[in-house]
């Protein structure tokens, strides 16, 4: 009976592993969809917390972090459709991005960019160029014809480059 | 323009993405040394992205909320567990099932009462779950019985069995072919685990009387009365079980 505990404590760790594994993914992936800190863990919660009473329902030989992109798209879209009811700006932080790479104009205006599409472009583009997955996979996680995928990814990114390249809307600032 | 848009435009995000096989990638790249314009516009595109790593990267090295990390303090159901649990059931069912069939056969007295087989299967399933035996535990009884009134459109009871050493689990709704029952559970100081299940538009042509059914070391009573089934059922001797049947009888209908 011991041994048999043991076995199974240590089955259980494995797939604890394998969630934990991915909570820096989702982290990064709701960031971008939330812009901000607070509102991006909180998804990632939702996200977690839907995954570990649901974790007997996933297949052990299917993709895992498609698995979870599905579930934080769904619970994402809810959030959309609550927050439909007030202004649609998103805020985010006042933050030191002079350490980054690429001229802090550039990244202030992607942010600026990021915000003022909507929320389902900003998806699909933090899908496909941030976390870099085939198409095949974002129209299985969306629900959508792959053709579907790239005709709104077309139109997503050319708003983006519109937004980009015009004065940015003054940010919203959080109040806490 | 549709047609270009389509599949031009569409191998353009692919190319973006590095998501075309070599031959196109090729075509494309030739495509865009001889038009700067579009050339242009997937520059832009590979910028976005380029951007967006830069941006949000750093969330990857960021040290990992305690609160996301930890696992909630329920147990997690393994992967394969719904379909060894589904496997189990049928195996109960059938078993039971069988049980009863065998039963009946050597019996050939009163033709099983629905209620009965509902009763012991419930029981079966539910008396050893540990984390989630009902649906509504003992602390909102009110509630409990006031929600299984109205999904069964008559007024229920939840028995008060401390007398004989039961105390109120709580209660759940469950499915019958006849429509809503309710099911609530006690459980004794030992652990020892008794069910009542009621259930309505139960087909009775005899009058109200305690019938007891068994098999192996489960016992039951049930009763009908009117068209309002009742069944207790547990792992404990007849005789007792005949005195916490009595006392429900009394109070749900004296």
């Amino acid at each position: 009976m011991f041994n048999r505990n043991r076995v199974a404590e240590m089955a259980n760790k494995d797939w604890e592993t394998l969630i934990v594994d991915q909570i820096p993914g989702l982290r990064r992936y709701a960031r971008a969809l939330c812009l901000e800190q607070d509102g991006a863990d909180e998804l990632v919660q939702d996200c977690l917390e839907r995954a570990w009473s649901r974790f007997h329902t996933w297949k052990p030989d299917s993709n895992l972090r498609a698995w979870l992109f599905t579930i934080m798209h769904n619970l994402f879209l809810n959030s959309i459709r609550r927050q439909n009811n007030g202004p649609g700006f998103v805020s985010f932080e006042d933050r030191d991005i002079s350490a980054h790479h690429h001229d802090p104009l550039a990244l202030r205006d992607l942010e600026n960019g990021l915000a003022r599409l909507a929320p389902q472009q900003r998806e699909l583009i933090a899908l496909a160029g941030l976390e870099q997955m085939p198409y095949s996979e974002i129209s299985k996680i969306l629900d959508i014809p792959v053709g579907t995928v790239m005709s709104r990814l077309s139109r997503s990114r050319e708003k983006l480059r519109q937004f980009m390249s015009i004065e940015p809307t003054p940010t919203i600032k959080k109040v806490k | 323009m549709i047609q270009r848009y389509s599949i031009l435009e569409n191998e353009l995000q692919a190319f973006v993405d590095g998501q075309l096989d070599k031959e196109k990638h090729a075509f494309i790249a030739e495509y865009l040394n001889a038009n700067p314009e579009e050339a242009q516009r997937v520059a832009a595109f590979r910028q976005q992205n380029d951007l967006m790593h830069d941006l949000f990267d750093d969330v990857l090295s960021e040290p990992v909320p305690e609160k996301l990390s930890k696992k909630p303090s329920s147990s997690v159901i393994k992967p394969g567990f719904q379909m060894a649990a589904a496997i189990c059931l049928l195996v109960i069912g059938g078993f039971i099932g069988w049980i009863m069939h065998a039963n009946i056969e050597q019996s050939i007295i009163v033709a099983e009462n629905p209620i009965v087989r509902q009763a012991m299967n419930a029981h079966v399933v539910y008396t050893p779950e540990v984390k989630h035996p009902v649906e509504v535990d003992a602390s909102q009884e009110a509630h409990l019985v006031k929600w299984l009134s109205k999904r069964l459109d008559t007024p229920i009871k939840s028995p008060d069995l401390t007398a004989m050493g039961y105390q109120l689990v709580g209660g759940r709704l469950l499915a019958s072919d006849t429509g809503p029952a309710a099911m609530f559970m006690y459980e004794n100081n030992t652990g020892e685990r008794l069910t009542l299940l009621v259930r309505t538009k139960v087909a009775n042509n005899s009058e109200t009387a305690f019938r007891f059914h068994s098999r192996n070391d489960l016992r039951m009573f049930y009763w009908i009365d009117g068209s309002i089934g009742y069944a207790i059922t547990g792992k404990i001797n007849k005789s007792n079980l005949l005195d916490i049947a009595h006392s429900v009888y009394q109070q749900i209908h004296l």
